[in-house]
């Protein structure tokens, strides 16, 4: 039954996003974000069914987003799928490089160190005035994507489609992952560690592919985010983006791979909401939102509507 | 690099030391009874550092006495450790006690957002300070060169006695020997007949006075912005995970390294500075995985 209901919710959310998006052109850019949200959070959704949380995970995104920025600036004619592809390599092997070291932590440990390694790339690319343009960051000027070039309404266009295929295409390869050994052991490292290691499998080793997995979803999110803002700013990599992302993770629940894109959806129109009424309470509202949804609802939007719950999602043997 | 500027260095250090020593016992101390590490510590520090501003620039006038400013400080810090250690143990804390770890995280980031935004609607975004203290207890001269009272001596004596006095508090006094019950074991403690849930609440609130004299504590040295609580929450962080969770004579040597540390990029590499604690935790981390003090512990199955 709940991969009927996941099937027409995702016809219906990629009819709703074509829909509105392509008719509604103010539209188009907040869509294009949803969806890059959305990325960015199913890599913090994978951490998440390992049982661990990074209070960091935007250094990916903000990786990819300068790889773009940088290759572009020493490449002018490169296509966009192709600097698309680059940052998230990049992002990829960085979280590969990274991963080796964090995977050995577990909880607060790994939360931190992913703080911590994100807030010293943000600082250095802050300070570092001449390479990263400091705190004003690289503008991106708009490339051709598969060789068409687009006027900026186009580009948007192609851009929202191109980021629409990326999400159901990932969402898809990530839930088909947490079916696979390699995921259900990636859960198992939440239930019971000790107990996954008796099975003779590396945790560690589980843990590292989870991470690389999540730093190229996060990759990926920063690539787009970057070319449809046209703009990489230190920002991208602040905690309170990591944050954001966790945010989203945890409010769409992490039962499906559906649910960072649902969590994206209304963290967005809060987003828009806090905007045009409530200006500089920002976090604030997203604080209390998630405290809300911890205290009420702590399988989120997509534990609520009953996604995935083949098993009982909470408890088990510990 | 002189030996002059190392002094100033070493001096300089010592006494980032001091506050970086007051804010990861606060830290250290609440990890050890609630069982995790309270993100919204920097919120802490930077209330206190905020309020103590507040209270300095609402005291001093042209000859008001240093005693006065001090105290100021200290009622700083009594106010916002007792009032928000409160608000977030009893009215929070407590209630998520039985769910997951991370959540437990979870909510005292959330709670660390709110936290800055009310800061930010309270005291706005321009830098506060409260250099008020340093001057009215003057400078001191060693070796030809010009230190501040305040922070040479001042800072690090505080810091020292709140090691000494905590450390005598914890071994020797009724209430201290019932939080090192519930530190080891929450159960068991309970089941001897201690309250758990007010031992729990009184920690909570002496770390949280101790994350909020470190603000206090800096205020009169740094200026206060926006932002100032993450950098402290991660800073802390960094020294008592160098030290090993719960290590409280480790905190002290790990903030004496970073601090040191610190200061010597200060003088040297300035483009460093904000990174050299990091790397000292990523350095002994990639040796140590749980810290330089940390005893072993069984592993649960």
């Amino acid at each position: 039954m709940s991969t009927n209901l996941v099937r027409t919710m995702v016809v219906i959310g990629a009819l709703a996003f074509l829909g509105l998006g392509l008719s509604l052109p103010w539209l188009k850019t907040p869509a294009i974000f949803v969806l890059s949200y959305g990325l960015a959070a199913l890599g913090v959704v994978v951490m998440l069914r390992g049982g661990q949380i990074s209070f960091g995970h935007a250094m990916y995104a903000c990786i990819a987003g300068y790889t773009v920025a940088f290759l572009q600036r020493a490449h002018p004619e490169l296509d966009g799928l192709v600097l698309i592809i680059a940052g998230m390599v990049v992002a990829t092997l960085a979280g590969g490089i990274i991963g080796v070291f964090v995977v050995r932590y577990r909880a607060i440990f790994f939360g931190m160190l992913n703080l911590a390694l994100s807030m010293v790339l943000f600082s250095l690319l802050a300070k570092m005035y001449e390479i990263s343009g400091g705190t004003d960051g690289l503008r991106i000027d708009r490339p051709t994507l598969a060789g068409i070039t687009f006027d900026r309404s186009g580009y948007e266009s192609a851009l929202l489609i191109g980021s629409l295929v990326a999400a159901i295409f990932c969402g898809w390869l990530v839930q088909r992952y947490f079916r696979s050994a390699a995921g259900e052991a990636l859960a198992g490292i939440k239930t019971n560690e000790a107990r996954l290691e008796y099975l003779g499998l590396s945790a560690r080793r589980i843990l590292w592919s989870g991470y690389v997995i999540s730093a190229a979803l996060v990759g990926l999110s920063g690539a787009l985010f970057a070319l449809v803002q046209g703009l990489v700013t230190p920002e991208m990599g602040y905690w309170l983006r990591s944050g954001e992302f966790v945010f989203i993770a945890i409010l769409g629940g992490s039962v499906h791979a559906i649910g960072a894109f649902m969590g994206a959806i209304v963290f967005t129109v809060i987003k828009l909401g806090a905007a045009a009424f409530l200006t500089g309470v920002w976090q604030m509202l997203l604080g209390i939102t998630l405290i809300v949804v911890i205290l009420a609802a702590p399988t989120g939007i997509a534990g609520l509507l009953r996604i995935g719950t083949r098993r009982a999602p909470e408890g088990g043997a510990r | 690099m002189t030996v002059d500027l190392l002094l100033l260095a070493l001096a300089d250090g010592v006494s980032y030391a001091g506050l970086l020593f007051l804010v990861a016992l606060g830290l250290t101390l609440i990890f050890g009874v609630m069982g995790i590490v309270n993100v919204a510590h920097g919120a802490f520090f930077a209330f206190g550092g905020y309020t103590a501003a507040t209270f300095v620039v609402a005291l001093s006038g042209p000859d008001t006495p240093a005693i006065v400013l001090l105290l100021a400080l200290a009622a700083a810090a009594i106010l916002v450790g007792l009032v928000m250690g409160t608000a977030l143990e009893a009215g929070l804390l407590r209630r998520v006690q039985d769910k997951d770890p991370i959540l437990q995280l979870l909510v005292t980031f959330a709670a660390f957002m709110i936290f800055e935004d009310l800061q930010r609607l309270i005291w706005g975004a321009s830098p506060r300070s409260a250099a008020a203290v340093v001057d009215s207890l003057g400078t001191l001269e060693l070796f030809d060169v010009t230190y501040t009272r305040y922070q040479i001596l001042l800072v690090p004596a505080i810091a020292i006695v709140a090691y000494f006095s905590l450390r005598a508090f914890l071994r020797r006094t009724r209430i201290g020997k019932q939080i090192v019950a519930v530190t080891h074991s929450r159960e068991v403690a309970t089941a001897l007949g201690i309250n758990a849930k007010r031992i729990g609440w009184f920690t909570f609130v002496i770390g949280a006075m101790l994350g909020a004299l470190g603000g206090a504590l800096a205020a009169p040295v740094t200026s206060l912005v926006p932002g100032v609580g993450t950098d402290w929450i991660v800073l802390s962080f960094s020294v008592v995970a160098t030290a090993g969770l719960g290590q409280i004579t480790g905190a002290l040597i790990a903030a004496l390294i970073i601090g040191i540390a610190r200061s010597i990029a200060v003088y040297t590499m300035p483009e460093l500075e904000v990174v050299v604690p990091y790397l000292i935790m990523v350095g002994v981390l990639l040796v140590r995985p749980s810290g330089l003090f940390t005893v072993a512990q069984a592993r649960r199955i």
